[in-house]
């Protein structure tokens, strides 16, 4: 998963045999003990341990909810309740699965505006990002449909509605449409496909996660700085140092976790889902859950149909191209003092998007989601590319070393050698 | 400057009038309940009470099809002995078959039926009730819930405010009132301040004196026998219908949370020692002095 050359020796004649024939061992160890990590990060490079605990967690509740779940339009929702009352600790698998995905969406927004704010997703690390964006994406699919499984009400009319965001497709759409609900409604056959996709992205989504852990270990964190590591002293091994750092900051998310699952375990979700899904009756207010609020912001900020749902695309999509969209060769916006600016009005925009989307599409509401989504687009398009060559970046320090320590005081970390190529470009 | 100040206060008035129209029905009060908060159980005397009302009262309507007897016997609910439930549930009749001639027959319930629906079926509900089947009861305290607004939904999260469902339900129970001057209430509907739009297919199901309330030793009720006692202990029981577990997940809750915070603090301790090997934890960046070089 490295190519980081590996110091491990097998030290059992069995683990020398073993590791001719697989280098299982070796690969692990240069991953993630030997592997060089620079001394210098926050805690806000513990989301990505965080994320692989929640997508573990979501996976392993998951699949002992599915031995007592049954997806059919006429049993799901009393299946639900039978996990609820009746399952020995049922109320606490699910409880966890529906909660684990809100914590999974939270510690998935930290990590990626860490990415933004201290350019991890520029050179040499676009292809890390991009697979990033990518398990995001699937990641919104997962919980989309996953929502949509328990039948009740804003599982209905939720899935009614972003299904039909599809048939705004010229020609095709309506076929589309009816591929995805295997009838000409949302109905049983829905269900059936959506838990077993829903069954299906996470191990897809496990795939991916790999593939992005393998991308990151080719060029090596980011860090605060932005400037890779230059010697030894910059960086301490993965084992002890991140490891034990990363273990106390899961474990840290795990408290605020359980504050959500024992205490306010439905604050997340509606209240209309508590009800059957009734095709006859609409609910007063269609909303979709909070992770996707800023996006449904976007989508009913545009008054065409079709150019909503493009607009809620492209805001995805247009993460792909960030790496070339912004021109600053500085990755860390500690050292660019007019886009530090920018980042937190960007922040501010989304949030607010977010809240936009749950309030109805009337009014001022509308013009200000117009708005924002204007400057959500101009972020990426107009801010991003100008702002490279306009600002004047701070002076970079010399080495992590240097500006976490002062210029040549301080510890041991890596001996000079044992070590990463140090990337040439800063 | 005036310009300004006069054009954010029209934007800020601009934006409260959508809120203001929807805001017309009041905000439930927050009641007291003894289940709130993180070590909140049921009142079993009130889970009792409020089982006694639901069956004299919303029973003639509401059914409680996720709810069998044997749950009024489980720990953390109304807790009646299992005599009681069993003594409960033969008094019901629940329709069960096909026996061997191939007939369905009727018998006496048993602890592990659940409680038998008011109608056979929803359309059958729908026709005794002016076109609009009562819903079941079994998870209203979830199912219902008003809006919270901006910014108590942030401090909701803090104070672990989740009776919503339970302080719109007692607020629904008491609402009925006259409709206000030039306010048309149409046929077959009734007023209630705190139902959304104000008509209500469900006339006002409870008044004070109704449910006969067990007597202290002095032969006193135990408590009121008042429409909003009654609304309370409905509410509460109902609570406990909807979320039977409660009382295990609080529990487990805090045996969670404080496991996870003493092994936090070790595990911070052992970071803090394995970081003393390589001078310490270092964080970020130094704060870049604030000059431009050329």
């Amino acid at each position: 998963m490295s190519q980081h050359p590996t110091t491990y020796v097998p030290q059992s004649a069995f683990g020398k045999w073993f590791e001719s024939r697989l280098p299982i061992a070796g690969l692990v160890h240069s991953s993630f003990i030997a592997f060089p990590v620079p001394r210098n990060l926050t805690y806000f490079w513990t989301f990505g341990a965080i994320l692989v605990f929640m997508l573990v967690s979501q996976i392993v509740t998951g699949v002992f909810l599915a031995m007592y779940y049954t997806p059919n339009a006429d049993l799901a929702f009393q299946s639900v309740e039978h996990i609820m009352r009746d399952v020995n600790y049922g109320w606490l698998l699910r409880y966890l699965h529906a909660n684990g995905a809100s914590m999974f969406f939270i510690a998935v927004y930290l990590h990626i505006f860490r990415n933004f704010y201290y350019g991890s997703y520029k050179a040499p690390r676009e292809v890390l990002y991009i697979l990033g964006v990518i398990i995001f994406i699937l990641m919104m699919s997962t919980a989309f449909m996953g929502y949509v499984l328990p039948w009740g009400q804003m599982s209905f009319w939720g899935a009614t509605v972003i299904t039909n965001l599809f048939s705004a497709i010229p020609l095709v759409g309506e076929t589309i449409v009816s591929f995805l609900w295997g009838g000409y409604a949302v109905g049983n056959p829905t269900l059936n496909r959506f838990f077993s996709l829903h069954y299906l992205l996470p191990f897809m989504t496990l795939g991916v996660v790999i593939l992005h852990i393998w991308a990151l270990h080719v060029p090596g964190q980011n860090n605060p700085t932005g400037i890779p590591i230059k010697s030894g002293k910059d960086a301490v091994p993965f084992t002890p140092y991140a490891t034990i750092k990363d273990i106390f900051a899961v474990v840290v998310f795990m408290i605020f976790f359980a504050w959500w699952v024992f205490y306010i375990p439905n604050y997340l979700g509606h209240a209309d889902n508590y009800i059957p899904a009734n095709p006859a009756v609409t609910p007063a207010h269609i909303v979709p859950e909070w992770y996707f609020l800023p996006f449904y912001a976007i989508l009913r900020a545009i008054p065409d149909k079709l150019g909503g749902v493009i607009a809620m695309f492209s805001a995805i999509i247009i993460w792909v191209f960030m790496p070339w969209l912004d021109t600053s060769k500085v990755r860390s916006t500690a050292y660019r003092p007019l886009y530090k600016q920018f980042f937190w009005v960007f922040v501010a925009v989304c949030v607010l998007l977010g809240w936009l989307g749950s309030k109805p599409a009337e009014g001022y509401y509308t013009l200000a989601a117009q708005i924002c989504t204007v400057y959500y687009f101009a972020h990426f398009l107009i801010v991003l590319p100008v702002l490279g060559f306009v600002e004047r970046p701070l002076p970079l320090p010399n080495s992590i070393l240097e500006s976490v320590m002062g210029v040549q005081k301080g510890g041991a970390g890596i001996p000079a050698g044992a070590n990463a190529e140090p990337q040439s470009k800063g | 400057m005036m310009k300004r100040t006069l054009l954010i206060a029209a934007a800020l008035l601009g934006l409260s009038a959508p809120a203001f129209a929807a805001g017309e029905t009041p905000v439930p009060p927050q009641l007291k309940w003894s289940f709130q908060g993180p070590f909140g159980t049921f009142d079993r005397a009130q889970l009792q009470r409020g089982f006694k009302v639901y069956r004299e009262v919303c029973a003639s309507c509401h059914g409680l099809s996720y709810i069998a007897f044997r749950n009024l016997s489980q720990p953390g609910g109304p807790e009646f002995s299992e005599a009681q439930v069993r003594a409960l549930a033969a008094e019901y009749k629940i329709q069960d078959g096909p026996n061997d001639a191939g007939d369905m027959f009727e018998r006496p319930g048993r602890a592990a039926d659940r409680f038998p629906s008011p109608f056979p079926n929803e359309n059958a509900a729908a026709a005794a009730n002016g076109g609009k089947a009562p819903p079941d009861l079994s998870l209203m305290a979830k199912a219902r819930t008003y809006e919270r607004g901006f910014p108590w939904f942030i401090t909701d999260v803090f104070r672990q405010y989740s009776e919503n469902g339970a302080d719109y339900l007692v607020a629904l129970l008491n609402g009925y009132h006259e409709p206000p001057q030039g306010f048309q209430v149409p046929a077959g509907g009734h007023y209630n301040e705190y139902y959304p739009g104000h008509v209500i297919a469900m006339p006002k199901p409870l008044s004070d004196g109704q449910v006969e309330y067990p007597k202290n030793e002095a032969g006193q009720p135990q408590v009121p026998e008042t429409v909003d006692q009654y609304a309370r202990d409905v509410t509460a029981f109902l609570t406990w219908t909807a979320e039977p577990h409660l009382e295990a997940r609080k529990r487990l809750g805090f045996q969670v949370i404080l496991f996870l915070l003493v092994l936090a603090g070790l595990l911070y301790f052992t970071k803090k020692k394995i970081w003393a090997r390589v001078g310490g934890e270092v964080e970020g960046h130094a704060t870049p002095p604030m000059t431009h070089n050329p």
